[in-house]
């Protein structure tokens, strides 16, 4: 996030685009649902009349896979009527004329034709988002989890710098992440392409910079390949030695019966995890992990912010921490790692060498956590980023993107689109939540969400079982008959092994990212009818 | 020109406009007693326990929702207030069941009283919060004997059918702090004042149990009742504010990050409250964050390493285990280098455990083939 959580509350607009806050990000929802009682506007882009699409002033209800031609098209009448902001454009940013070029064609009419939706409600919206500044946009997985997730990134990003919306608090792009701990993976340099702070490993200066830090030589010089490739060299071979540490990848993702192959396929392969789960079913060695609130560390979350965690009871039988095991098999590689403490690593390792955290010592997050960048240990810290226009890169760059369909989109033999995401009571595939007492009464099973039109054109009951199937797999799952889903969709959780989404959606990525398509592939729903 | 100045109990205190008697008076650590009274929420005056004396007026007035002024005289502690304070404490003591030591209704009666409670409550022990209730609390400090009124049997059957909260409307006060926390605070809108006068009750839509309303179970009106009418039942009767000690530190679900204060009693958490006044989540917390923190202590817990041997694992010693980790992974390198290994990381766990591990592949294994779920 660009901006913080403690701007929703008094912020006077919002559009929140692909995100379905009020489950997956319920805390974050309630701050935004503060101040749109006390007045502020809210625009909820989603094929879904979600909860909080219950409460906007506008719901757009754009077909799934359609952002880009819904943001150009925004894009395109706020060129049009002048409605942008001329100022931040000329001062603050580059390549607006690349951008002007790109998005002419997208005419409302054009793009109402792609997202199903009026031209006008597009108009309706691009007057309200430049009537109210600054503008808050949240997204969430609905713009990432495509084929053209970055190209959904960049235009939602444009769409900002065109308002003048960056660098102001109460503004900016907030991607609500996901995990509690996605953004401080990231940021530690769990990532192929660099290290921590996001310093990248094929600078030279930053590779000797860590060979001194770690006492070795030789770091390797070229970026590492993603978690789909990683999967794909299972079979090929071309991996022979694969670790997995917390991930239960057999039921995370798409296309269950492909991914159970890969795994399968492993050579040799080590599972670190706190439950025996699906993956673990293929592992040669499985090693024993503390849990939350079994060790201390730090968390950071959505909005930059490095919080402590500690502990509050000890590990079961022979479970170590994550850290410890990682630092003995170092050792077994002859690398003996001073750190012997979360504490330790963090203050002697991690903030002396990203810059960012510099400044952010355990000593200084006893109570509220601080956010980064926080070069040096005055520093309080930083709520919203590129304050008065100054990006990172210096100059805002527009980056025109060009819409483009889901990989595979319905036809005649699979008529529906899947899209998929996470519902309040559980969490991912529920080792965790389905392991809490209570939870599973709240909810204990998946279902299938369909609208009560395709309900009454395929002649489905609420409650009763269906078939879903796609080109991957099928499964039986209830059906859920509700008016927030939109006719033409089915919309499935990846909460529950049975019936989990993941046996039906499309293993096709974004060629940038490497991010699969969960929010869309083509489905079909039969009635399984008398046995 | 106004100088935006009051006088409480013989001090001059300094207040902004807007404020209330009972900000203004906080601002300086006078301490106005409050029930009803929800910081962040628009306040009711509904318990009238903040009542305080302002020369001019004559009635008292709840410090609450009354507006400071200028030139204000107000007394927090006037023996007309105390007088108040304790017959609306009788009153409320006198409401339903409030079977703790202070309540020494029909005094040579209290084991009879005691007896009956524990009847109505189902179960043996005491009310759920004894220790940790506000009107308790008060009732000692202002040693209210409320054997004036005869107290009245609830009205209502405890709701016991859901999960995860307890409604025993035998101990609501009726103060509407859960109306507010629901409403104005986390804004789900699923329970609200409904009936009246005798049979006054806080009620879900058509009156229904919260498992079948638009309740989501975040629990913050638990956490907003200053009396035992809301309950965690995964913690009542488990729970006792002087067994347990609290440890701050961040829930383990979504991205929000919300600070939790762990209630850990006997080395095992027994509950979960959000800590007050805390970036991000101002106290506030969400279904999975108040309710899923026993998956810890699962019998199926991972607790010893792992080797496969045949169609199964067998146990191994941790020297075993990562031994024969490290000797593959040497082996695999050597053979086909290092690019030949590959990991992916947590996203759930801490930072310093992806650190470690990234680490352990760039340096030791010396391959940049490491990843994590970031983009999903």
């Amino acid at each position: 996030m660009t901006n913080s959580f403690n701007e929703f509350a008094r912020a006077k607009m919002f559009m929140v685009i692909g995100s379905n806050m009020t489950e997956a990000h319920p805390v974050a929802a309630t701050f935004l649902k503060n101040a749109v009682i006390k007045g502020a506007r809210l625009i909820v882009v989603d094929p879904r009349r979600h909860r909080l699409a219950e409460m906007a002033d506008l719901h757009v209800p754009i077909k799934v896979g359609s952002d880009i031609a819904f943001l150009n098209a925004l894009m395109h009448v706020l060129i049009a009527e002048k409605w942008y902001d001329d100022k931040f454009v000329n001062s603050c940013t580059v390549d607006f004329d690349k951008l002007a070029a790109a998005v002419t064609r997208y005419t409302p009419e054009y793009a109402a034709d792609i997202c199903g939706i009026p031209s006008e409600m597009i108009r309706d919206v691009a007057r309200r988002i430049s009537s109210i500044k600054p503008m808050m946009l949240c997204y969430t997985l609905g713009i990432t989890e495509h084929t053209c997730g970055t190209h959904n990134v960049m235009s939602v990003a444009n769409l900002q710098m065109m308002l003048g919306n960056m660098g102001v608090a109460c503004g900016g792009v907030n991607p609500l992440r996901g995990q509690n701990n996605v953004q401080g993976a990231c940021d530690m340099g769990a990532l192929p392409n660099v290290f921590p702070g996001y310093q990248r490993v094929t600078d030279e200066a930053i590779r000797e910079k860590f060979e001194r830090a770690w006492g070795v030589d030789n770091l390797p010089y070229a970026n590492g390949i993603m978690i789909p490739e990683m999967m794909h060299g299972l079979v090929s071979h071309k991996i022979r030695g694969f670790y997995i540490f917390g991930e239960n990848l057999a039921n995370t993702e798409p296309d269950i019966r492909k991914v159970e192959h890969e795994l399968a396929s492993a050579e040799f392969l080590v599972v670190q995890d706190i439950f025996p789960n699906e993956t673990t079913r293929f592992a040669h060695v499985v090693l024993p992990a503390a849990a939350w609130s079994e060790n201390d560390g730090t968390f950071t979350n959505s909005e930059r912010r490095v919080s402590r965690v500690r502990t509050a009871s000890l590990p079961p039988g022979e479970a170590k921490p994550n850290w410890w095991i990682f630092k003995q098999i170092a050792r077994r590689f002859g690398q003996e790692w001073a750190s012997e403490s979360a504490q330790e690593i963090w203050d002697n390792e991690v903030s002396v060498l990203a810059p960012q955290l510099c400044g952010i010592k355990y000593r200084r997050i006893d109570g509220n956590g601080l956010q980064w960048p926080c070069p040096d240990e005055e520093h309080p810290g930083t709520c919203f980023l590129h304050k008065d226009g100054k990006f990172t890169c210096g100059l805002g760059i527009f980056k025109p993107a060009e819409w483009t369909p889901p990989a595979e989109v319905p036809d005649e033999k699979y008529p529906l689109v899947l899209s998929t995401g996470r519902r309040l009571a559980h969490y991912h595939t529920r080792t965790q939540t389905g392991r809490c007492e209570g939870l599973n009464d709240i909810l204990g099973e998946e279902t299938a969400d369909i609208s009560p039109l395709d309900a009454q054109t395929l002649g489905i009951d609420h409650g009763e079982i269906v078939r879903v199937s796609s080109r991957r797999g099928a499964i039986k799952i209830k059906a859920n008959v509700t008016g927030q889903v939109p006719k033409g969709m089915v919309w499935m959780a990846f909460h529950f092994r049975e019936a989990n989404a993941n046996w039906l959606t499309n293993a096709a990525f974004d060629n940038i990212t490497m991010t699969a398509e969960y929010k869309a592939c083509a489905v079909r729903i039969d009635k399984i009818g008398p046995a | 020109m106004s100088e935006n100045k009051l006088v409480i109990n013989g001090n001059e205190v300094g207040f902004t406009p807007g404020q209330t008697i009972l900000e203004a008076a906080g601002a300086v650590n006078i301490s106005i007693p409050t029930l009803c009274h929800l910081k962040g929420t628009s306040p009711t005056g509904t318990c009238r326990i903040c009542l305080v004396e302002v020369a001019g007026s004559a009635s008292l007035l709840t410090a609450c929702n009354t507006p400071a002024a200028d030139g204000m005289q107000v007394l927090t502690e006037s023996p007309r207030v105390v007088e108040a304070r304790r017959l609306v404490l009788e009153l409320l003591l006198s409401s339903g069941n409030h079977n703790c030591a202070v309540h020494n209704a029909h005094a040579g009666d209290w084991t009879d009283y005691q007896m009956g409670v524990q009847q109505n409550d189902g179960t043996d022990a005491l009310c759920p919060v004894w220790g940790d209730c506000r009107l308790q609390d008060l009732a000692f400090r202002y040693q209210v004997k409320s054997n004036r009124f005869v107290p009245r049997q609830g009205a209502y059957p405890t709701e016991l059918v859901n999960p995860l909260i307890v409604r025993d409307f035998s101990r609501c006060i009726l103060c509407g702090r859960c109306v507010q926390a629901c409403n104005e605070v986390q804004v789900n809108r699923a329970i609200q004042f409904g009936n009246h006068g005798d049979q006054k009750k806080i009620v879900t839509p058509g009156d229904r149990p919260l498992k079948e309303s638009d309740c989501v179970f975040c629990g913050e009106c638990i956490q907003a009742c200053p009396v035992g009418a809301l309950v965690e039942k995964k913690a009542r009767y488990e729970w006792r504010p002087w067994k347990a000690t609290t440890v701050r530190t961040t829930c383990p679900y979504c991205g929000v990050g919300c600070q939790q204060l762990l209630h850990v009693q006997d080395g095992r958490i027994v509950k979960v409250t959000g800590v007050a006044g805390a970036e991000p989540n101002q106290g506030r917390l969400c279904v999975k964050g108040r309710f899923g923190y026993d998956f810890i202590y699962s019998e199926e817990r991972l607790k010893t390493p792992l080797i496969r041997e045949k169609d199964g694992f067998r146990e191994a010693s941790w020297d075993e285990a990562l031994d024969l980790v490290a000797a593959r992974f040497k082996q695999i390198i050597a053979e086909s280098g290092p690019d030949a290994v590959a990991g992916v990381s947590c996203a759930r766990s801490i930072n310093e455990d992806s650190y470690n591990m990234q680490k352990l592949f760039r340096a030791a294994f010396k391959t940049n083939n490491i990843d994590h779920c970031a983009r999903t």
